[in-house]
């Protein structure tokens, strides 16, 4: 197994390192000068100068690739002009909106997902199966976009002073204050710390620091204002899921050994969960986790649908504001988040199935 | 007694025939069959339609604001749609699916787009098709650092999700729909590079492959005639989704204003400089956004039929 782990390692470097040279070469690509591109149109000269013998610009091409990679390894991902920040500060603020977003609705789409395949699977070309196969097929069709805009009519508006009211968009009603638990725990964090970036980090996932604070009011209002944007975003991944589930189940629960079960008299339940799904189950790990690399680009959409500061949402602003400083910086924190999910899915694969690390 | 195929295995009714049937009349027959894959088929034959008569059918000019319209009409910016059997009343100027923002007439919009959307989908396949071929079959066939190479950049474009490549790739070149086509096509190639150089390594080495070497023929007649033909039924299969996935990526870039610009009647783009109406006009919003749902579950539907008709190992799975 650690072999295997490695080999994958091993061979993610190239990928890495492509990455790395096609955002490069995406600055370098930006017509007008980089300073001017990052530090914006009124830089002075006296400023550009300094800028680039700061960031290696005035160094040849090989030079300056070495530069850049080595910033990237010490956790520099660049500046952005228009908040005037780093980009990893920005990460730091940003990120735990788009997780919080992600995971819930990764988790609406694997809990409505997977037995909605299972029973498709089982009660093969009924009524549940068709209609399923139908909405699932609608559902990787739709535009996040229009879905998202299309419920916070149908629940903001349409249903207002109804007990289904949902607001449209941001992450708390204005005037509901968020204590990040740290404080209310009394402990002392210095600033600057790893310990306090990453309690802060947490803190800013409004559910998780709800919970830690036994906050019931604001956890309420952050679960109210996540239904309608989680639910748009989990649309994709839930089709396909569906799909995945229904398709795989199909494939095993045709296998001679579900039969042997089913004719040595056990009970229909005990061979669908447990001989049948758990091998079922190997597929839909890569599913899962490649929806997880979409759930990312489909936030973008989301987070501009829903007005809610997350990592999509910056990115929009970036590319509105042409801060390339911060399309850049997300654009290459992404791509590595997205090979270290491919790497986990491989090795979770792995782990599942023994046939792939024996080989 | 006449002798009958006893086999326990469920054979076609095509292969028991003794008719010559070809591949496509095959694919034919059992793409019909699927109920799914013929409303696909439906949705299609009516777009293409609209996309080839718009200019006849469209009431209004899709881009001419009606505000200098001579007589002068009487209409309000985002206004509700107006049919006369749905009650609206008979002296209003006729308006399906309302006006929008700049008083145009949303419905002659909304046929004009049709033709846009298959447009992009075409468009930005063809494209992708094109040079992931070139790549797949130069990877498949030559080996080696070649396909080293070639398939570690497929890697490297794989690695970013696909809207934020494209995303990526526009902010370099400047928004616009000939630059967002072009990000889309380029996010698009490694799927279809994947997939010849499956197809040829696969034939690369059988019999057939090596005699017409040995009867002499070029590296050129041997890569495109002999070993090429074989990628084609995968390639439409992904073809068919790409472009589904293709307009979807189109409309999601105009959303956010990186791909066709107003007054250009695209779908994104229209649904896009709405969306702050959405509580006031939702059906300037809701329009362009069906029309592009039905559009990518028509290619999605034809094209699941397709893999399902051309890949008979799958069929039973559906």
């Amino acid at each position: 197994m650690i072999t295997y782990i490695l080999r994958r390692l091993i061979l993610s470097i190239p990928v890495l390192l492509g990455i790395l040279f096609a955002t490069f070469a995406l600055a370098r690509l930006i017509p007008g000068d980089p300073c001017r591109a990052m530090l914006g149109e009124k830089a002075t000269k006296v400023v550009c100068d300094e800028f680039n013998h700061r960031h290696g610009l005035d160094k040849s091409i090989p030079v300056q690739f070495g530069v850049y990679v080595s910033e990237i390894a010490q956790g520099d991902f660049g500046n952005s002009f228009r908040y005037s920040k780093p980009i990893t500060e920005l990460l730091i603020e940003r990120l735990p909106t788009t997780l919080e977003l992600s995971f819930a609705s990764l988790l609406i789409s694997i809990v409505i997902g997977i037995p909605l395949g299972v029973i498709s699977a089982v009660r093969h070309n009924s009524w549940v199966d068709v209609v399923t196969m139908m909405w699932a097929n609608v559902g990787v069709s739709m535009p996040v976009f229009w879905l998202g805009l299309m419920l916070a009519y149908i629940f903001a508006l349409a249903l207002k002073d109804t007990p289904f009211q949902l607001p449209p968009s941001g992450r708390l009603t204005p005037g509901i204050i968020t204590v990040p638990f740290f404080e209310t725990w009394g402990m002392q964090l210095s600033e600057g710390t790893f310990v306090f970036t990453f309690s802060d980090f947490i803190s800013r996932m409004n559910l998780i620091n709800a919970l830690l604070t036994a906050n019931w009011e604001l956890f309420k209002d952050a679960l109210i204002h996540l239904i309608l944007p989680a639910f748009a975003l989990s649309t994709i991944p839930m089709a396909l899921i569906a799909r995945m589930t229904r398709s795989s189940m199909l494939e095993v629960l045709g296998q001679d050994y579900i039969r042997t079960a089913r004719a040595k008299g056990l009970v229909r339940r005990t061979v669908i969960m447990k001989h049948a799904f758990r091998n079922a189950l190997l597929p839909l790990a890569t599913v899962i986790g490649l929806s997880l690399g979409g759930l990312l680009g489909g936030a973008v959409l989301t987070e501009t649908v829903f007005n809610l500061s997350g990592v999509g949402r910056i990115l929009y602003d970036g590319i509105t504001a042409r801060d390339y400083g911060i399309v850049q910086g997300f654009t290459v924190v992404i791509a590595i988040f997205f090979v270290a999910l491919n790497l986990i899915v491989d090795v979770s694969y792995a782990y599942l199935d023994p046939r792939i690390r024996l080989n | 007694m006449t002798t009958q195929t006893v086999s326990p295995l469920k054979l076609d009714s095509e292969a028991l025939s003794l008719d010559s049937v070809s591949l496509w009349q095959i694919t034919r027959r059992r793409l019909f069959r699927r109920k799914s894959s013929v409303v696909g088929m439906i949705i299609l034959a009516i777009l293409i339609l609209i996309a080839l008569t718009a200019q006849w059918i469209a009431p209004y000019d899709p881009i001419l604001s009606m505000l200098d319209a001579k007589p002068p009409q009487d209409i309000q910016r985002r206004s509700s749609p107006c049919i006369y059997i749905l009650g609206c009343p008979q002296d209003q100027p006729q308006h399906i699916m309302g006006t929008d923002g700049n008083l145009r007439d949303e419905f002659s919009r909304m046929l004009y787009g049709a033709r846009l959307s298959l447009m992009i989908g075409f468009a930005t396949v063809s494209f992708a098709i094109a040079i992931g071929t070139v790549l797949g079959a130069l990877a498949g066939y030559f080996g080696g650092w070649i396909d080293n190479v070639i398939m570690r950049i497929m890697d490297v474009l794989l690695a970013f999700p696909s809207l934020l490549l494209a995303i990526a790739i526009v902010t370099v070149l400047g928004s616009g729909l000939i630059n967002a086509l072009l990000a889309i096509g380029i996010v698009s190639i490694p799927a279809y590079a994947r997939v010849v150089r499956g197809s040829v390594l696969s034939v690369r080495e059988m019999d057939y492959v090596s005699a017409s070497r040995a009867l002499g023929g070029n590296t050129y007649e041997i890569l495109f005639k002999r070993i090429l033909p074989n990628a084609l039924t995968p390639l439409i299969v992904q073809g068919t989704l790409g472009i589904a996935s293709a307009i979807l990526d189109a409309a999601a870039l105009s959303f956010l204003g990186l791909g066709a610009q107003p007054p250009t009647p695209e779908w994104g783009s229209m649904l896009g400089s709405e969306r702050n109406q959405v509580f006031t006009a939702p059906h300037l919003v809701f329009y362009p956004g069906l029309a592009i749902m039905l559009t990518v579950l028509a290619f999605n539907l034809l094209g699941d039929g397709l893999r399902d008709a051309l890949d008979p190992r799958l069929a039973h799975m559906n």
